[in-house]
């Protein structure tokens, strides 16, 4: 069967981590998976710049790290469950991070959550909101 | 011979270990979800397995990207608790159920579902987690585990019809093993979820409830169901849900629904739960 790649691109909101992206963001998430242990972790935060530089990663990749920025995070081909291990080493949540990539601030988040969640009404497709 | 005595479905939402691990289960926010599983606790205590088959996927916790196994068997006589970044959980290392594990894992190569063979592994909240829901925080679990960790993170992921035949497989290579086991098969996972992007946070009670009637009811058109509207129904991390079909398929063809349980929310996750017994 030939692989369809360009079915996810009209979910809004929403990066599909598919084999290419997996190919496109090696190097990213096997940075983090080096955060599984806690003396890799110890070093990453003790100087970040330096820890980076000793990965394959791309010059946006590294910034993205060093800026928090998950989204481009994502849009660099790294999955959540790796990055994961970047706000886990500072002893973030996953509510606490996965705000930082919504419109909303984290109580706003917690409040929605608390409300039934996000409802998928409105939230299907990107040519539906205008945004393709 | 052995025999498959139920079927187990529940999210592994990784906060719920959290609140399990650092005594927080009678605080308001996760006292409703908790008491959801009472029922569960009790009917695990007169029903404990022999061996529990635990489906659920690995969280980038011991798979990095180096290999991505699609199905993969635990085969190992021990598996000990991954460091998903906060620190190991503290609960008891897993014992696996090597005798059984060899048997499942060459049956269900032979029959054509090409399982990596894992002699060493370790796991993480996606199994963790269900067994804590199941068995409480027991100084040693009371069941031997054959982890069966399935590729759900990367697209592709199996296909649900693949995921279902899988479970069917199971119940035939259970049944073909010499020794008398009470075996039950755990699919993890889910509800509805997105933890990631400006869409992070939906969830889709509707939805959830209609897969679960589904699972119960009509598995065999519940198997066609594509990635891409889990995706867009349920959100990206919601497609884990193909593994309770695993679990689905390995009870036969006929089930009896002894409880279910559906609350929102976990953390970023609708939490949803169900025992299905297999109808002879
Ligand atoms: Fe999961």
């Amino acid at each position: 069967m030939k692989p369809d790649f360009e079915q996810f691109k009209d979910i809004p909101g929403t990066t599909i981590f598919t084999i290419e992206k997996a190919r496109q963001g090696f190097w990213l998430n096997q940075f983090c998976m080096s955060l599984r242990e806690e003396a890799n972790r110890k070093r990453f935060l003790g100087a970040e710049r330096e820890y980076l530089d000793e990965w394959q990663m791309s010059e946006q990749q590294k910034q993205a790290v060093l800026d928090r920025d998950f989204q481009k995070m994502l849009d660099l081909g790294g999955n959540v469950y790796f990055l994961s291990k970047i706000f886990a080493s500072e002893g973030l949540s996953y509510v606490q991070a996965v705000s930082t990539m919504t419109d909303m601030n984290v109580e706003q988040y917690q409040a929605m959550m608390l409300g039934g969640g996000r409802n998928v009404e409105g939230w299907r497709s990107k040519k539906e909101r205008g945004e393709a | 011979m052995a025999r498959i005595t139920a079927g187990i479905s529940t999210s592994h939402v990784p906060a719920v270990g959290a609140a399990v691990d650092m005594q927080r289960t009678e605080e308001a926010y996760w006292k409703p979800m908790f008491a959801g599983y009472e029922f569960s606790k009790k009917w695990m205590k007169d029903n404990t397995p022999d061996v529990a088959i635990i489906i659920y996927n690995d969280h980038a916790s011991y798979f990095g990207m180096e290999i991505m196994p699609t199905f993969a068997m635990g085969i190992g006589d021990r598996f000990e608790i991954c460091d998903e970044g906060y620190g190991a959980r503290p609960v008891p290392v897993v014992e696996g159920a090597p005798e059984l594990a060899t048997h499942l894992a060459a049956s269900l190569i032979l029959d054509d579902f090409d399982m990596t063979v894992l002699n060493v592994l370790e796991v993480d909240h996606g199994l963790t987690v269900p067994m804590s829901l199941m068995f409480g925080t027991p100084d040693k679990w009371p069941t031997k585990v054959i982890p069966l960790p399935v590729n759900v993170v990367m697209y592709p992921q199996p296909s649900g019809e693949r995921c279902l035949s899988l479970g069917k497989a199971i119940r035939r290579a259970v049944e073909q093993f010499d020794g008398d086991l009470n075996v039950q098969v755990w699919g993890t996972g889910g509800m509805s979820h997105q933890i990631q992007g400006a869409r992070a946070g939906l969830i889709n009670e509707p939805w959830d409830r209609k897969f679960m009637d589904d699972l119960v009811n009509d598995p065999e058109n519940l198997q066609y169901k594509p990635h891409l509207e889990y995706m867009v129904e349920a959100g990206s991390e919601g497609v884990e849900l193909i593994m309770w079909l695993i679990m689905r398929g390995a009870l036969g063809e006929k089930v009896d629904e002894v409880y279910r349980f559906y609350h929102v929310p976990a953390s970023n996750t609708a939490v949803g739960h169900m025992i299905l017994t297999p109808k002879e």
